[in-house]
């Protein structure tokens, strides 16, 4: 028998072809192909039309009843479940301001922490990969919960009294898993650079210090970006967590509005509405993400 | 181990005495000795791993040394409490890859060191800048980034980059090995330009015909011992040592 037989010759050994249905287009991945940016439009409008669809059967089903349409009672929350109470900080506006706070500190700290993980000094160099660590693997949830219980809800600072709102202890809570992965973003990204970058510096007798603050931080940046704002997209999905302890963001609002309509047709509209507000402001991020992704690659 | 000690001109400028390094179980340098005095051009020429390299980035403390001496205008380089920042000041080095900034321009990376590192000011030290962009002959690239520049281009920025500390030794690890045929002369040139003018340069290089033209001194390496040098008239021609004269079977 001939080891290397040619294509398409005929064989008596079992051969599994494509299944095929007679009489329809063979299909093939190259019809699937990979996911464009139109088809990306395309899903995102799916989605959208998704949560129109179903509150319009909500409203259809609820016509003949005598209480307020979905519609009507959708409209009715938004400014609530968007805006938060009147006068206060809340609704899905906090998530996103929980996102950016948490995001802001958990990259101050995470630049230094990866800046930590090269240092020369070995304590400071484990300590570092250690607190990484310890951060990156823990659950989000549970830190949260740790922080949220550990710190004070009041501080005294020179005699004078602060509250500290629950939503501060949550933005930092969650500014921890966020920091130690950036701090493996800087960490890696640092180690991307050609040790050819450290050598020309440190033979134009720039010190340590200089080297990776004028010539290879800026050299990272590009190659950082990308990551970091994925973490953010993945942080700011994760802000609901917070409701679980009490702060009023869009999802424990939609909570609040769906126990006041006691309504069970409600929940999925209600929480769709939510859905669709951060698919609006995560997606163009993502796409932003990719897009960059792309670009860096090239030009690297 | 030695310390730094006054140096006059009629001393070696650059004094390399018995060093030795390895990495690991790997020994590269095996008993080194090399003087080079002010203004003197020297080209360290060898088979490859003969250890060239090592011995040029020992001169700037990029690689440390097991033991020996070597001294840079007085400076003892193998001293634990060696200033490496007044060291790398006096010494200037070109690498075979340029490793130019690449999120700099050509001019900004030829200022950098003078502005981050001598704290020059921002007028004197662009004004020195674009001297030396006319001086190897890349008018017009001020503002290029070394992504747009070609080997040679990049290669000349590098030395003007080098130049703009002012250094009183330039070592060159073999500045032609990763470019264009066509673009190697170009390089060349520059680096002749400085060795006429007085600049003392150490070059590993395995352009035989321009080590000829402008050193004063060959010497060969291999398995890192130095097996032969002179003055490349002797040297070339009248080779003793069967390993210096297989090399040189091999490459003229």
């Amino acid at each position: 028998m001939k080891l290397h037989q040619k294509p398409n010759m005929p064989t008596d050994l079992p051969v599994l072809k494509p299944f095929v249905v007679a009489g329809s287009k063979t299909w093939s991945m190259e019809t699937f192909g990979t996911i464009t940016a139109d088809r990306r439009i395309l899903i995102a409008c799916a989605i959208f039309l998704m949560a129109w669809l179903s509150v319009d059967v909500v409203y259809a089903q609820l016509q003949s009843d005598s209480s307020q349409s979905a519609f009507a009672t959708l409209v009715k929350w938004t400014p609530l479940m968007l805006l938060g109470p009147p006068g206060q900080l809340g609704g899905f506006v906090l998530n996103i301001v929980v996102s950016f706070i948490a995001m802001a500190l958990g990259t101050f700290m995470g630049l230094w922490l990866g800046l930590g993980q090269i240092s020369l000094n070995p304590i400071v160099r484990r300590s570092s990969w250690a607190i990484t660590q310890l951060f990156r693997n823990s659950p989000w949830l549970v830190l949260l919960f740790y922080i949220m219980l550990l710190m004070p809800f009041r501080v005294t600072i020179g005699g004078v009294e602060f509250d500290i709102p629950g939503w501060w202890k949550a933005a930092f809570a969650l500014s921890l898993p966020i920091m130690a992965n950036i701090s493996e973003i800087v960490r890696g990204a640092i180690a991307s650079i050609p040790t050819g970058q450290w050598e020309s510096a440190e033979s134009l007798a720039f010190s340590r210090t200089q080297t990776i603050w004028q010539i290879i931080l800026p050299q990272c940046v590009k190659r950082m970006l990308p990551p970091w704002m994925n973490w953010y997209c993945i942080l700011t999905m994760s802000t609901p967590l917070v409701s679980i302890l009490g702060v009023s963001d869009g999802m424990s609002l939609t909570q609040d509005a769906l126990a006041a309509e006691s309504r069970s047709e409600f929940l999925i509209p209600m929480y769709l509405w939510l859905m669709s507000w951060f698919f609006i402001y995560s997606y163009p991020i993502a796409k932003l993400t990719r897009r960059l992704e792309h670009r860096f690659a090239v030009n690297e | 181990m030695s310390t730094t000690t006054a140096w006059s001109p009629d001393q070696p400028i650059v004094s390399i005495k018995d060093v030795y390094k390895s990495f690991g179980e790997l020994e590269v340098l095996k008993g080194i000795t090399i003087d080079v005095m002010k203004g003197e051009v020297i080209c360290i020429i060898g088979p490859s791993g003969s250890g060239k390299s090592t011995l040029i980035r020992c001169i700037n403390a990029l690689n440390d040394i097991n033991s020996g001496s070597i001294k840079v205008k007085g400076m003892e380089v193998n001293d634990v409490d060696l200033d490496k920042l007044e060291l790398r000041k006096k010494v200037g080095m070109v690498f075979q890859q340029y490793n130019l900034f690449p999120h700099k321009t050509a001019l900004e990376n030829i200022m950098m060191a003078p502005l981050k590192v001598l704290n020059q000011p921002l007028e004197e030290v662009e004004e020195k800048a674009r001297k030396l962009i006319e001086r190897v002959n890349l008018v017009g690239k001020e503002s290029s980034y070394p992504g747009e520049l070609s080997g040679g281009q990049q290669q000349r920025v590098a030395i003007a980059r080098s130049l703009a500390m002012n250094p009183e030794v330039m070592l060159f690890d073999e500045v032609t090995a990763a470019l264009d045929p066509e673009t190697v002369n170009e390089v060349l040139l520059a680096i002749k330009d400085l060795a006429q003018k007085g600049m003392t340069c150490i070059l590993v290089t395995h352009e035989m015909g321009f080590a000829r033209e402008i050193a004063d001194h060959i010497y060969f390496t291999d398995r890192g011992v130095i097996v032969e040098h002179g003055p490349p008239a002797t040297f070339f021609t009248d080779a003793k040592d069967p390993r210096t004269q297989e090399f040189l079977s091999q490459i003229l």
